[in-house]
């Protein structure tokens, strides 16, 4: 498993492999924000939390496609199938490689790009504490949709139209905690709620998106 | 005699067959009935006029928009258990009705907003949900169009059907976060004291009943569309090899 880890981690560090893409993904989408709504800084510190939350759930929904295609082009995946190790491990593992590719990433950048919307002080303990809990689920479920759709050639638009639905618990949560915190209200709920999707989401999925790949690759 | 018979898809186009004229003919008369007693024998509401008419056709069309999802759930499950091709083919017949239910259910909202609460569209608990339902149900059908291969199409949305209907629960109860909102309570069960009035709620229930007979005679037909086309392919695969 380890070992699945390190290859995974390093063919996406090495060149080409396509990391800090989703990086500068999420910041492009924020700067592009003032430039549509406008300038105002009230405006802005108020919707800065949503923002975030949508770039950085959009960041990883690109980065989503080269999650098991890449491996599935070349045949590793069958082999990583009949491997010993059960296959709701090896998404586990992938979907925590695309994690600490991607979603943690994310979560060190976002009190920079608060900066830039002028998010409140007290918001960008709330706003990284939301993301490093929210994150983990996007992946795993973003895992379930790679899953589905590995096997499309053009999967990719399929993919988004089939993750986004089950993106709006955790994007309603993790923002609704981002958003109390930079106003200074009580964030235990919301966030004790986010926890709890990310967790389900993390124990159940894998078996989902072993099962759904399992199929794909018979 | 038991249900699991009508797995067996001569089986099922022979008795859907048979109850199709009937079901057909009870639907029409129901939902005639009860849009006709619903718009013209039913008093105007003295707060709302005449606009309240309109639940004759939202309340029907949002009750099967839900229990169609909810049929494509159960069926889902019985192909993903026991893999009975029938069933997989009524939940991908059932799922374009279902989209049209919920829109019909999501236009006719708007259009009854539009007057009483000065707005088409409003970020409501109940209105979200159904938009997020109406995005689930755009995903299930375009899985099952991508896919060539029949068996590898059922098995994938079976399993998307699972996990969305686990993430569509959750998104409902995840917008009632949001303040309550503009949309209001259940005011049809059985066991409150404040429903409808029975001047509207009697055609209701007929209409009501129209809907549900014309969804299920509509997946019937659908899913036996389905049989058939999968009968031609199977003779025209046949014809291909003897030649």
């Amino acid at each position: 498993m380890i070992a699945l880890l390190l290859r995974d981690l390093k063919l996406a560090f090495r060149a080409g492999g396509g990391f800090g893409l989703g990086l500068a993904f999420f910041l492009i989408v924020t700067v592009m924000v003032p430039f549509s709504v406008g300038p105002q800084s009230e405006l802005l510190a108020r919707i800065a939390p949503g923002v975030l939350w949508l770039g950085a759930l959009l960041a990883c929904l690109l980065s989503l496609d080269r999650l098991l295609a890449l491996d599935w082009e070349d045949g590793s995946l069958d082999l990583l199938a009949t491997a010993p190790l059960p296959l709701e491990s090896t998404v586990t593992i992938k979907a925590l490689a695309h994690w600490i590719t991607t979603g943690l990433p994310l979560v060190m950048a976002a009190p920079v790009l608060g900066v830039l919307l002028n998010l409140p002080v007290q918001g960008f303990q709330w706003l990284v504490i939301s993301l490093l809990l929210g994150t983990p689920a996007l992946s795993v479920i973003g895992t379930f949709g790679a899953a589905l759709t590995v096997g499309l050639k053009r999967g990719g638009l399929l993919m988004s139209l089939l993750v986004m639905p089950l993106y709006v618990p955790t994007l309603i949560f993790g923002s609704e905690v981002a958003r109390r915190g930079a106003e200074g209200m009580a964030v235990q709920t919301p966030l004790l709620l986010l926890a709890g999707i990310s967790a389900a989401s993390i124990a159940l999925l894998p078996f989902a998106s072993a099962a759904v790949l399992r199929v794909n690759l018979r | 005699m038991s249900i699991w018979e009508y797995a067996n898809p001569k089986k099922f186009l022979a008795t859907t067959e048979k109850v199709m004229p009937a079901l057909w003919v009870s639907s029409a008369v129901l939902i005639s009935v009860g849009l006709v007693w619903g718009f013209f024998f039913t008093p105007d509401d003295y707060r709302q006029g005449s606009t309240v008419k309109i639940i004759f056709l939202h309340v029907p069309s949002a009750l099967m928009a839900i229990n169609a999802w909810f049929m494509m759930l159960v069926t889902s499950l019985v192909w993903v258990i026991r893999r009975h091709h029938v069933s997989a083919l009524a939940a991908r017949a059932a799922a374009p009705v279902g989209v049209v239910m919920t829109v019909i259910a999501l236009v006719t909202g708007a259009i009854w907003g539009q007057p009483m609460w000065g707005t088409w569209w409003a970020w409501d608990p109940r209105l979200t949900s159904f938009l997020v339902l109406f995005l689930f149900y755009l995903g299930y059908i375009a899985l099952w169009e991508a896919i060539d291969n029949p068996d590898t199409a059922a098995d994938l949305t079976s399993i998307l059907c699972l996990v969305g209907s686990v993430f569509a629960v959750l998104s409902r109860y995840a917008v009632n976060f949001w303040n309550q909102g503009l949309h209001q309570g259940a005011s049809l069960s059985l066991d409150e004291k404040e429903n409808v009035a029975d001047a509207f709620s009697n055609p209701l229930y007929v209409c009501m009943a129209g809907f549900v007979l014309l969804f299920i005679a509509l997946v019937f037909y659908r899913t036996g569309t389905e049989i058939r086309a999968r009968r031609i392919k199977a003779l025209m695969a046949r014809e291909r090899l003897e030649a």
